[in-house]
């Protein structure tokens, strides 16, 4: 850990570089021919452009949310260019043919596709996402063997036109709310994942966002189906370089299991935070479903936000198979200027559903967090089971932490807990570490991991350890 | 808030009784016109998500009038208790001096109707009395309320017994839905000490809305009990506002109770001011049948070093629902403050619903804040080793429920109060989910 401050002391958002791609924009605006011309740039089907449109036609009447406790100056959603997508679009064969900036960016990250493919030993596959535009996929071939379809969106539609209309919207539909229907109408592409029956998905997949042009708003979408028995552990993780101009992104995640199905959806979010002041910084408003539709499947969200000006998700389940369990793991982390606004919704629908909800905030210098969530137990869901732990910590006399948990329960079977805590970083468990030689700084991070460990647990191993390390650089300079 | 102005209770002509001060009558007509423009809160109203206030809103409601009532003193006694303190009786709102017994009242302490007071007062010394409207239903407590207690006790002066205020409505069964607006004043100044009992009940079915707002201002040292306990008749409807102040080294504690009515909403906002400040919110809602009991509190902690406390506890049976919603808010500055905070619910039928919502909302840091809700059922196993013993099946299960209820009855301090509950819950929970409140209420008086 030692070396690991020593390497981040007076380092700045690590990820801020630009990368000059040769970019085809859209004009800045939002109206019924921008998503005509999207669909069209994509080649789509007309069912498709139907759904589109019937979502741009709600979202116009739809009123923007305010009830969130969140605040940033209102969004001029005809200031945005909805489609951004680097230059070469012609097919590719190899990784060779990547752009080459496209791959240097990824070296910059970390996350080099080439080595990863030379590395045969690496068993994760990267569909690689800059500005909309699904550039390259790696392990294609391998997950063809055994049947999962992994590719981008944009190529699903054209592959597997009737999986996706099955499910596109089966979860979120496109007029959930506010920011879904903005996506439904102008998104411009994301991950399309579908693992047969009974198939244990052999590797971890894995997709990196990036944000990269300046003023493009991202809407990804993505949609993953588990069929029966099946098993898919999918990583998402995503940087944007420094820009100076808040920026929105607006996602949407669908998950489907069906019966027996397991989904371990997990997220490092560490996208620009904005400055010291404030300034800049990304808008993450990202809606996340996922429906266990079968019995005794299994959907588990995890998710590290150490990033974003302002986050505000609330990964949920929908408990429709008898049997079926739903998880979400949250580590939430503010400092500088950031909030976050971020929980879970847990609906039971089936009988003997389970979901658990642990959720950990911590708020340094004038970060605002809230945990807000949802655990809602139908007249159906008999012997219903929910258990939630929310923790607070806080450090620093400016920031600011809000637990408002909504408990709905209508069965006398359900049997729901729910914990809330705050407080400030122990000065005992402090005294302890110094008094012991360690730095005060150390000393925190040390403390605040701690704090987290129960969630980090549950990531996959090379993200927990990224988790960490990310964890350690957002608290450079809020400790003492 | 989504304005909810076309209703009957908004089209209620403000009266002008006479020998009311103009100051009076002035604020009375700010305050409906306030609710004119603010309207009333529909459910995209966080405080009132989960209470419809549609029926309701849809009632021709009219003032409610001096009666003779039927009411005697000891039947009085039999139920509300007497807990032999001073008792001050309003029947639909209006003082009834018959009914109370102020010989009762220590000297130096002033324990009076409202009315009485406002008229002998100038606008000047009033202002407190009548804070900027919280709700669209304070306000039109604000400008319809009759009367009221006033209770104002001097610096280190300690009352011996609980001051019982007694808020009855009452008229024939017939006639037209009425509106009571009870309003009262408690003010404890330094280093003194009270117990206050509000009791609501009704005396025949009739269709009413008991719109109730007390005030309880506290000043340094100053500590105060206070108990509302709810057992309105099963057609009625009530809506009460409890604003507590709490400067310095203050306690207060109050004990909700909820049993009756129809639709019932007990809302408790508490300024933690000064430093050192102590509260305790108790509260305790057993709605049956097809009853809706919610409860708001909200604790404000302004002042560093405060602590607060709260713990509600329900039981909801047949198609009722109950709703909690505790709000802590800690505000900048506020350091040490120790706020904890527990809901726990016992749900005994299908159809029953519980929506709880406690809230943290912290903007300091160095505080220990907690809180807890549960949602559960009576462990069968439990059940189980009693009928293994010969205990019947609902004598087993009344018996687990008087369990779960007992902590909160057990935290009643005044003895005559708490024998009086006990029998109350007791009979709340042996009666048949299907019977009728108003008939055992009724039937209750007439046997007695």
């Amino acid at each position: 850990m030692s070396t690991d401050i020593g390497e981040f002391t007076d380092q700045e958002y690590k990820y801020g570089f630009t990368t000059d791609l040769d970019t085809d924009i859209v004009p800045r605006g939002l109206n019924e021919d921008v998503i005509r011309l999207i669909s069209g740039k994509k080649n789509e089907p007309a069912w498709l452009l139907d759904w589109r449109l019937e979502a741009y036609r709600k979202w116009v009447k739809k009123p923007e949310p305010r009830w969130q406790n969140v605040h940033y100056d209102p969004i001029d959603y005809q200031d945005i260019s909805y489609y951004a997508a680097p230059k070469p679009k012609k097919s590719l064969a190899s990784l060779n043919e990547v752009d080459p900036e496209v791959r240097a960016m990824f070296d910059k990250l970390g996350i080099s596709l080439a080595e990863q493919e030379r590395l045969s030993g690496v068993t994760v596959a990267v569909d690689a996402v800059v500005d909309s535009v699904s550039v390259a996929t790696t392990f294609k071939k391998k997950l063809a063997e055994v049947g999962v379809i992994f590719c981008s969106f944009s190529e699903a539609v054209q592959n597997h036109p009737d999986l996706v209309q099955k499910y596109l919207g089966s979860v979120v539909s496109n007029q959930d709310n506010f920011f879904a229907a903005l996506n439904a109408a102008v998104f411009t592409d994301g991950s399309f994942c579908y693992i047969p029956k009974g198939v244990h998905c052999p590797m971890e997949l894995s997709t990196y966002f990036r944000i990269n042009a300046a003023d493009t708003g991202q809407f990804e979408r993505t949609l993953i189906i588990a069929e029966e028995g099946s098993y898919v552990s999918y990583l998402e993780g995503c940087t944007a370089p420094m820009r100076d101009k808040n920026q929105l992104h607006a996602a949407v995640v669908e998950l489907v299991a069906l019966e027996g199905a397991v989904i371990k959806y997990s997220t490092v979010q560490n996208w620009y935070p904005g400055d010291a002041q404030g300034r800049g910084g990304i808008y993450n408003f990202v809606t996340k479903r996922g429906l266990c539709a079968g019995a005794n499947s299994k959907i588990s969200w995890t998710q590290v936000e150490t990033g974003s000006a302002i986050t505000w998700k609330y990964p949920g389940v929908i408990l429709q198979g008898d049997g079926s369990v739903g998880e979400f793991y949250s580590v939430a982390l503010t400092a500088n200027y950031q909030q976050a606004d971020t929980g879970s919704k847990m609906v039971h629908l089936g009988k003997n559903t389970r979901s658990s909800i642990i959720s950990k905030t911590v708020s340094a210098d004038h970060g605002q967090s809230t945990y807000r969530g949802l655990v809602q137990i139908h007249d159906t869901a008999i012997g219903a089971r929910n258990y939630t732990q929310c923790d607070s910590l806080l450090m620093g006399k400016d920031s600011g932490a809000s637990t408002f948990p909504y408990i709905e329960v209508k069965h006398p079977s359900a049997k729901v807990e729910h914990e809330a805590s705050t407080s400030k970083i122990g000065e005992d468990q402090l005294f302890y570490c110094r008094q012991r030689g360690i730095p005060e700084e150390e000393a925190t991070i040390m403390i605040v991991n701690g704090f987290c460990r129960e969630v980090f647990k549950t990531l996959p191993m090379e993200f927990a350890v990224e988790a960490q390390r990310l964890l350690s650089v957002s608290l450079e300079g809020s400790i003492g | 808030m989504s304005p909810n102005r076309a209703t009957g209770l908004a089209q209620i002509a403000l009266p002008e009784p006479a020998g009311q001060p103009t100051w009076l009558q002035r604020m009375r007509r700010s305050a409906l016109d306030w609710v004119a423009e603010n309207g009333f809160p529909g459910h995209d109203d966080e405080d009132w998500k989960y209470t419809r206030l549609g029926p309701l809103l849809a009632i021709p409601f009219e003032l409610a009038q001096p009666i003779d009532s039927s009411l005697t003193a000891s039947a009085l006694d039999v139920l509300v208790g007497n807990c032999g303190g001073p008792r001050l009786v309003f029947v639909n709102g209006h003082f009834n001096p018959q009914l109370s017994s102020l010989t009762e009242i220590p000297k130096n302490i002033r324990a009076t109707s409202l009315r009485t007071h406002l008229h002998q007062t100038e606008e000047s010394g009033a202002s407190r009395l009548f804070p900027p409207p919280q709700n669209s239903f304070v306000a039109l407590n604000s400008a319809f309320s009759e009367d009221g207690a006033y209770i104002e006790v001097p610096p280190h002066t300690t009352v011996e017994r609980p001051i019982h205020l007694v808020f009855v409505t009452d008229g024939p069964a017939d006639a037209a839905p009425i509106l009571a607006s009870p309003r009262s004043v408690i003010i404890a100044e330094a280093n003194s000490r009270l117990t206050v009992i509000e009791s609501y009940v009704g005396l025949r079915p009739q269709v009413s809305l008991t719109n109730a707002f007390t005030q309880v201002i506290l000043e340094a040292g100053a500590n105060v009990e206070h108990y509302t306990l709810q057992n309105e008749p099963a057609t009625a409807m009530h809506l009460g506002m409890l604003a507590v102040h709490q400067p310095a080294a203050s306690e207060f504690s109050s004990y909700a109770l909820s049993l009756g009515a129809s639709l019932a909403r007990q809302e408790i906002r508490v300024a933690l001011a000064g430093e050192g400040a102590q509260t305790q919110l108790r509260g305790l809602y057993m709605p049956r049948g097809r009853q809706h009991h919610g409860h708001v509190t909200s604790i404000d902690h302004q002042a560093p070093g405060c602590t607060s406390r709260e713990l509600y506890k329900g039981v909801l049976d047949g198609q009722s629902r109950g709703v909690f919603k505790g709000k802590v808010v800690v505000r900048p500055g506020a350091d040490r403050t120790d706020a904890n905070q527990s809901n726990k619910n016992l749900l005994l039928s299908e159809g029953a619903e519980i929506d709880t919502r406690p809230q943290l909302e912290i903007l300091a840091d160095d505080v220990k804040c907690t809180h807890g809700a549960a949602v559960g059922q009576l462990d069968e196993e439990a059940v189980f080793y009693l009928r293994s013993r010969g205990i019947g099946q609902k004598a087993a299960r009344d018996m687990l429920t008087y369990a779960f209820v007992s902590e909160m009855l057990g935290l009643i301090t005044i003895p005559e109060l708490k024998t009086l509950i006990e029998h109350a819950v007791a009979q709340q929970l042996e009666a048949d989910s299907t019977d009728d409140r108003e008939k055992t209420l009724a039937g209750e008086i007439r046997s007695r």
